[in-house]
């Protein structure tokens, strides 16, 4: 099929000449965080309550139908998520929190008739208890340095047209009509982009490997497999700006030689496969994908593929197999993908965040590029915030921010459980999921990038910041990535796969407070003999959550074995039974029962039970007929 | 294609012609990705949407039809954890259990639903065939953890209460039916 070579200066400025005549646009965001909170019956609300009030609306923009200045729309993640449904005003750059269906009709109102603020609805800052009009005003956002996510949470992921209003497939067409695979290789090796998915690899070299692959046959593929648990940068991307992933697929696809793409993305994403499908077929109905790219004779047609569960499909080999229709299990490398990868040829795999910041870099330039982030770390990072902080959601930041500035200034702060923020509440933030490591107390002032998170045994990993506070018990942290690992290890190396078994079972000993002397120093052993004994990424890594918040909160670890306590409260089995004097009526049925002596007291006076002795029976609190007694 | 003794086929007429029509529906998909071998995981996706899970007999079909041994599809099928090859409840509950969701207490959401519906997590659906419930390892939304998805509609900063209530309002409009 052949389709005329697309203008994209002219659909850009038929676009661009529509939206001169809107003054006015409101944008809910339709990210999976604000649906999940009734965002699209918001949209519905504001479409019902314009047309109820007598107002012109444009939902779809197009040089013929310009009737109306007002544009709703919805757009990507905006990022706020905990604060959804947002809704956006511009070009005031209002932005309304926690916007419910009711609220349409006074926004519609005061705002866009009369021209004024809904106070009520506006962000008001935690710290200074101003309220915020803008996201200008808000530290969440003001701090912040949005590149890739610049357009995610403005523009509607679902309308191509406004992609290319936006500049966008300009590089695309730079790369196929003007740029030959080499300098698009050197460009991108020259702008520094390391792999974004974990590793930090050279793009630019890897994409040079496999153009010096000989054949004619080459993939490209989008890994948009993003299981590490408290992530969710590549969704957000997928989401908001689907178009700059394709787009960067195509460049990649020119610069290697590939004229077939895949983008491969988690099923627990239906949102971001119904988004990424879309804007592959509304892209191969502009002829942008297909035969004859921009007139040229190389095409590049992209497949989109759900994945069906399986964290190991991150690595690149098992999600290779996983699309060969196989079991998505490792292979040993090399031969690494560049040399023989999907269906034995040449293959170029990269993550979302990556392939979405090569137009970027293209329209830029690699030198503008690298006046962001660090030497070795050029660019910015997203990273998912999440956890104990005050405000949740999706960030970007230049690499070597550090991380006081990210958990203080735009997480705001930390909370403890019942949801206050107190000064002292911080204890470790986890990067990287399973993979990664924590960081705690003396590393705030470290600037994050690739290198120096290697350097004290964590690692970017693809960007999950999640904090933790006091309350949190770092036996149990251990324990939970290891149950993840456990379950997800595919198997094939004995091991992963009986190491993390153990690994489990022992910090369960230390949890249920059967662990002897011997356990801590067992775990260890084990922990390493796993990483050089395991195949791929997955169990190499497995044991760093381990070793890592070992090494940070060695004095938690033997509180448990040895001393058998939780400081943080959480290990119900180490905790020692306490009786409310309140409720006692010293009737000595509990010391009675105790086997071992450790409840002392005077008849009808509130009774007491010795740490020291108490075995932790629960017999104490089986026998109080007055639930006194409590674990 | 086999007859339906050969494909243990429910016998009584009604569900008879009920599942014969569905086995159309596997024929269908099978020719939609050409009986490529290398579409096995989307045409087990598209199996599972048609008949909430992968009956066994299906699955020797979709490797027969393929030319794949049978133990290489139960292979693929037992190693994702989305395929079911058991039945799942009307209403599937996957409470997210990833890190952002755990560190803000999703694991007393799940015993809260364990309790009321008597299950645990070897038994994970209820003898009515009205709920499965499950836990996924990230949904994704973590900035509304605790999150929960009932069948297809995502719910954040989910409490065990909230999450109980939820279920007691299924089965009444359930019962009301």
């Amino acid at each position: 099929m052949k389709t005329a070579v697309i203008n994209l200066d002219q659909v850009s400025k038929e676009y661009i000449d529509a939206a001169n005549k809107i003054t006015r646009r409101v944008v809910i965001c339709a990210g999976t965080g604000c649906v999940a909170n009734g965002a699209l019956k918001v949209y519905d609300a504001f479409l019902s309550e314009t047309s109820a009030a007598g107002v012109d609306v444009v939902t779809e923009l197009r040089a013929e139908e310009t009737k109306g200045d007002l544009r709703i729309s919805r757009s990507g993640c905006q990022g706020f998520c905990q604060m959804g449904p947002l809704v956006t005003i511009e070009p005031e750059g209002i932005l309304y929190t926690r916007v419910k269906p009711e609220d349409a009709a006074e926004i519609v109102r005061t705002t866009l008739i009369e021209g004024a603020l809904v106070d009520r609805l506006l962000y008001v800052d935690p710290v200074s208890g101003t309220r915020c009009t803008g996201t200008a005003e808000i530290p969440f956002y003001a701090r912040q340095s949005r590149t890739v996510l610049k357009k995610c949470g403005h523009i509607d992921p679902e309308d191509i047209i406004e992609y290319i209003a936006a500049e966008g497939y300009t590089a695309a067409r730079e790369a196929y009509t003007r740029m030959t695979p080499q300098t698009i290789c050197e460009e991108i090796l020259h702008s520094g982009l390391r792999g974004r998915g974990g590793g930090g690899f050279p793009t630019g070299r890897k994409w040079d490997l496999t153009r010096k692959q000989p054949g004619p046959k080459k993939y490209v593929i989008c890994n948009g497999d993003e299981g590490d648990p408290g992530a969710f940068m590549d969704r957000s991307v997928m989401e908001g700006n689907p178009h700059s992933v394709i787009e960067g697929m195509m460049i990649a696809a020119r610069a290697i030689g590939a004229d077939e793409g895949y983008v491969y993305v988690r099923a627990e994403y239906p949102l971001a496969v119904s988004r990424i499908r879309k804007a592959v077929t509304d892209a191969e109905a502009m002829g942008l994908l297909g035969d004859n790219v921009f007139g040229t004779e190389h095409s590049f047609h992209i497949d989109v593929m759900e994945g069906a569960g399986a964290f190991v499909c991150g690595e690149e080999t098992a999600l290779i197999g996983s699309i060969e229709g196989k079991r998505g299990m490792p292979l040993p490398k090399p031969p690494f993908p560049a040399q023989s990868g999907l269906f034995g040829k040449p293959t170029v795999i990269n993550n979302v965040e990556t392939l979405a910041s090569v137009p970027i870099i293209m329209r830029m330039g690699a030198a503008e590029f690298r006046s962001y982030g660090t030497e070795s770390s050029p660019g910015t990072k997203t990273f998912a915030l999440t956890g104990h902080v005050v405000n949740t959601g999706l960030i970007e930041v230049p690499f070597g921010a550090t991380l006081r500035e990210i958990v203080y200034n735009i997480g705001g702060g930390v909370t403890n459980d019942r949801g206050e923020v107190t000064g002292e509440s911080f204890k470790a933030v986890q990067i990287g999921g399973p993979s990664g490591g924590c960081l705690t107390e003396e590393h705030l002032e470290l600037p994050l990038d690739f290198d120096s998170l290697k350097g004290v045994g964590a690692m970017v990993g693809s960007g999950g910041l999640v904090v933790m506070n006091k309350q949190t018990c770092m036996v149990r942290m251990a324990r939970y990535f290891m149950q993840f690992t456990q379950n997800e290890s595919c198997g094939k190396c004995v091991l992963c796969r009986e190491g993390t078994k153990q690994m489990l079972a022992l910090l369960d000993d230390i949890i249920e407070g059967n662990a002897t002397g011997h356990t801590l120093e067992m775990l260890e052993k084990l922990a390493i003999a796993v990483q050089k004994g395991s195949l791929c990424g997955l169990g190499k890594t497995a044991p760093n959550p381990i070793l890592s918040l070992m090494r940070h909160f060695r004095a938690e670890y033997e509180a448990h074995v040895h001393q058998k306590r939780c400081p943080a409260g959480e290990c119900k089995a180490l905790a020692i039974p306490e009786i409310d004097p309140e409720k006692c009526k010293g009737c000595t049925m509990c010391a009675k029962k105790c086997p071992v002596g450790a409840i002392s007291g005077e008849v009808k006076k509130p009774h007491v039970i010795s740490a020291e002795v108490c075995i932790k029976c629960g017999a104490c609190v089986a026998a109080c007929k007055f639930d006194a007694v409590m674990l | 294609m086999p007859s339906n003794q050969e494909l243990n086929m429910p016998q009584t007429l009604n569900k008879n012609t009920q599942s014969l029509r569905q086995f159309k529906k596997v024929c269908e998909i099978l020719d939609r990705y050409d009986h490529d071998q290398a579409k096995l995981i989307p045409i087990l996706q598209q199996v599972q949407h048609e008949y909430r899970y992968l009956p066994e007999e299906v699955l020797t079909y979709v490797a027969t039809s393929l030319g794949l041994p049978p133990a290489r599809v139960f292979g693929v099928a037992t190693f994702y954890a989305h395929f079911a090859l058991k039945p799942k409840g009307k209403y599937t509950i996957r409470l997210c259990d990833g890190t952002a969701c755990h560190v803000k207490k999703s694991i007393p959401i799940l015993e809260a639903l364990y309790k009321r519906l008597s299950l645990s997590e070897n038994k994970n659906t209820t003898p009515d065939m009205l709920f499965t419930v499950e836990t996924v390892s990230c949904l994704g939304a973590c900035g509304l953890a605790p999150v929960m998805v009932v069948n297809d509609e995502v719910r954040g900063q989910v409490t065990p209460e909230a999450a109980v209530k939820l279920v007691e309002d299924i089965i009444a409009s359930e019962g009301s039916k």
